[in-house]
């Protein structure tokens, strides 16, 4: 096989810190390179540069035999390099034909040929199977249906290497298998893919070969064919993974239940007669894709939001006042989705963060409302340490703290007090396998210790390996629970479709 | 009671409400190509006054009127460039920016005018453009008085939209403004420049903005006085969004605000002696109010106007 592309030496620094840092490697044609890392190794970074989206500061990338100029998206594109990006980079208020002609022609032409673009469209779609229609607004389509689009747009420019950062990071299993599928099939018409996960199982299951960053630089490299998992996830993280282990426990009586709760706004999804029942020590799993109305359940459960119609039952009290505070005083603990704009304040400390929940507690404010700083740094101080939260100090700024350590942070303050219902939304969306493993590990601690837990996840193999029940969201409704250990994961990814409902 | 139904069925009436409405059309077209790229332009009331200035100058300086028009369209380009070069290159307040500007624009246009002309106490006047009746249509009844007996300059307005409208819909510039005030990642992923495309859409339109500014000089009126653009600009910035970022819309905005501005003088007219003017001078921005707030209701702002791009950066 020719080589395509041939990336040397390249570092780049953010400030004092190493992005990249000296890394080499090879694209030949028609093959699919994996680039794996834990959130921050620099994969992204890398990608960047070569779509020139970064210059680098040292270091050169030649596609096909010529330098690529850095810095440059429209050489990058005009060489034949694609990316789609992890976040879409999609103009919501177009149809899906302009985000995909944009680039086509020079902005200072006069005419916007959509005739021949459509047909183009229409041919591409069919030869690659990516179905669309192309008068659709981008805004009314699902999160698998932009990525048909992102991918479209590269193919619409003719490009010879596609650049795939955490592609499957929002899809179904079955989405994730159709995405493999096109990509088999542009591999046989010649393209070559760079594809970026942290997700072993599906680089695995796709890629030609495997390169590993850690910490910014390249760390190993190997055939996927030759390629051990274990082997590999210790790569990734630069030790071994003490993998969670789940024990069942007994049910205990029941903490929470939700009767026939509705909910219709505009603001957010909506919910249609919901029906629930919670047990200390039990994890209950909610499976399905996102905005079908997990975080309006999860909002809810917390006492952020009324329902419509139904009622909410916590711990036999009868009917509550709906607020999140009373929630919170009732036991109730809320992990959120988006942890770093609604879990914790970036620009505040951590110590400051680490104590918001506790306002009420005397033990860290005087009457006055004046906050005890010696209590509060010994608390936040314990919280870190009995947490691995990993940081500098706890007069540092939140917002400088990894994804893993935030959520660290958010489940510790959780914890320290004792929940009896734990809600958890994505907790380990984003995160990477190490920090994965600690989360899921405190989950588990707090199952042992008689909590119920609610986990919401897009994860299978999270839900699966953690709850003891999986039920399954579908526009508003929830299935009714089965055991996990008489599912599988194609049932559920079935019932994510829609199955059943 | 009939009296004041009547008012609009006059050929004055709708002859005054398009004549009001030609700096507003220009001004909010102007600041609808600003904000589609994501930059508000809020220099738009200095640019529509040194517009204006310039514009009346050039002709009094001898020039013809249509040059007047070219050289009030140059300077808001310049204006622009400077709005573009704190806003979309330097990354500045696009607020602070634009007052700035504004206060800039207004004052060194009457700085000029007074270098230029120190000693006049009455503001000299020019030959602004005359009516030109449109052959066969002028010589409808009502519809002839109401709508083709305008100034060339009026139909230039009016030609203004449609070309807005080209612009915004049928070119791949328009499309990639859009897109700059949506999502510019979406536009740097495909190899356009962010930087680029917002410069432009600036300095088009503070060239319109500039251009509805000397249409007061030129056309409506025939002198140049300080203060003269009285709000105009703020106006078309409300405008904007009743027009929901659309040009087309923008002309029906403009048209409405302008029509109850020319029913209020004549309203006023008839009931003066009970009802106080200042009623009726208050209703125009009453009943945009609440124009505006239902037309609002619905609209959706460019998710990315007032957002610097910065290119390079971590996302």
């Amino acid at each position: 096989m020719t080589r395509l592309l041939k990336v040397e030496k390249i570092t780049k620094k953010f400030g004092n810190f190493y992005a990249n840092n000296d890394i080499s490697f090879e694209v030949k044609k028609g093959e699919v390179l994996a680039v794996l890392g834990e959130n921050g190794a620099g994969k992204t970074t890398l990608m960047n540069i070569l779509f020139g989206h970064y210059t680098p500061d040292a270091g050169s990338v030649q596609f096909e035999g010529k330098a690529i100029e850095f810095g440059n998206t429209n050489n990058a594109i005009k060489l034949g390099i694609g990316m789609v990006h992890q976040h879409f980079t999609l103009a919501e208020n177009l149809t899906v034909l302009e985000n995909i002609i944009i680039g086509s022609r020079s902005i200072f032409s006069l005419s916007l040929p959509k005739r021949q673009a459509r047909i183009k469209i229409l041919e591409l779609s069919k030869k690659f199977g990516l179905l669309i229609d192309p008068d659709e607004l981008v805004a009314n389509l699902s999160v698998s249906e932009k990525q048909r689009i992102e991918i479209l747009k590269t193919l619409f420019l003719d490009c010879k290497l596609l650049i795939l950062d955490e592609p499957t990071a929002a899809l179904t299993p079955q989405e994730t298998d159709a995405l493999f599928a096109t990509i088999r099939n542009m591999i046989k018409s010649g393209l070559s893919v760079i594809l970026i996960s942290h997700k072993l199982n599906e680089i695995l299951a796709v890629s030609d070969r495997i390169i590993v960053l850690r910490n910014g630089s390249s760390v190993g490299e190997t055939d996927t064919n030759s390629a051990v998992r274990e082997k590999i996830a210790e790569m990734i993280v630069g030790k071994k993974i003490d993998y969670p282990k789940k024990t069942k426990i007994p049910r205990k009586s029941r903490v929470l239940s939700l009767l026939d709760v509705s909910y219709s706004e505009t603001d957010v999804p909506s919910l249609n007669a919901v029906n629930l029942n919670l047990y200390g020590g039990q994890i209950l799993g909610i499976a399905g894709v996102a905005g079908n109305g997990q975080t309006t359940l999860a909002k809810i459960l917390s006492g952020h939001l009324k329902p419509t119609q139904g009622k909410i039952v916590i711990n036999e009290a009868g009917s509550v006042y709906i607020s999140p505070k009373s929630f919170m005083n009732l036991g109730v603990a809320y992990i959120p989705e988006d942890r770093n704009s609604d879990g914790i304040v970036g620009d505040m400390e951590i110590w400051e963060n680490a104590i918001m929940t506790e306002m009420d507690n005397l033990c860290f404010r005087n009457r006055l409302g004046i906050i005890n700083k010696r209590t509060s740094f010994d608390r936040s101080k314990d919280l870190c340490a009995a947490y691995d939260v990993r940081m500098q100090s706890i007069r540092q700024r939140s917002r400088l703290l990894s994804g893993g350590n935030v959520q660290k942070l958010l489940l510790g303050r959780w914890l320290m007090r004792k929940p009896k219902i734990i809600i958890a939304c994505q907790p380990t969306r984003g995160l990477d396998e190490g920090a994965i493993a600690s989360i899921q590990k405190l989950l588990l601690e707090a199952q042992q210790n008689g909590s119920a837990i609610i986990l919401i996840s897009e994860d299978l193999d999270e839900l699966l390996s953690l709850s003891d029940d999986i039920t399954v969201m579908y526009k508003g409704m929830l299935s009714d629970p089965i055991e996990t250990t008489t599912t599988n994961k194609l049932t559920i990814g079935l019932q994510m479709a829609g199955d059943g409902f | 009671m009939i009296d004041f139904i009547e008012i609009i069925f006059t050929a004055g009436f709708w002859a005054a409400t398009i004549r009001i409405a030609c700096p507003l059309i220009l001004a909010t077209l102007g600041e609808v190509l600003c904000e589609r790229a994501g930059v508000l332009n809020l220099g738009i009331e200095g640019i529509m006054s040194i517009g204006a200035m310039v514009g009346w100058m050039t002709v009094f300086l001898g020039a013809d009127l249509y040059t007047g028009i070219l050289a009030a369209l140059i300077i808001g380009g310049i204006f622009g460039l400077l709005h573009a070069v704190f806003t979309v290159y330097l990354g500045a307040s696009q607020h602070v920016t634009g007052i700035g500007i504004t206060m800039l624009a207004s004052s060194l246009g009457f700085f000029c005018f007074k270098l230029i002309l120190p000693a006049s106490t009455t503001p000299p006047k020019i030959k602004p453009f005359q009516p030109f009746d449109i052959p066969f249509l002028s010589d409808l009844p009502f519809f002839g008085p109401a709508f083709f007996q305008h100034t060339p300059f009026t139909y230039i307005a009016i030609l203004a939209v449609v070309f807005a409208f080209w612009l915004m819909n049928s070119t791949p510039l328009g499309l990639s403004i859009k897109m700059a005030g949506e999502n510019p990642m979406a536009l740097e992923a495909q190899g356009i420049d962010v930087f680029l495309v917002r410069t432009i859409a600036v300095v088009l339109g503070s060239a319109f903005m500039a251009v509805g500014g000397a249409y007061l000089t030129l056309s409506a009126f025939d002198a140049f006085y300080f203060g003269m653009i009285n709000g105009r600009g703020w106006i078309a910035i409300a405008l904007v969004i009743f027009a929901s970022w659309k040009p087309e819309r923008a002309l029906i905005g403009a048209l409405l605000f302008a029509g109850l501005d020319a029913y209020q003088v004549r309203a006023q007219q008839l009931a003066g002696a009970v009802i106080p003017y200042q009623f009726f001078l208050m209703l125009p921005f009453l009943l945009s109010i609440f124009a505006m707030v239902i037309a609002a209701k619905r609209t959706k702002y460019p998710k990315a106007l007032l957002i610097p791009f910065r290119r390079g950066e971590r996302h």
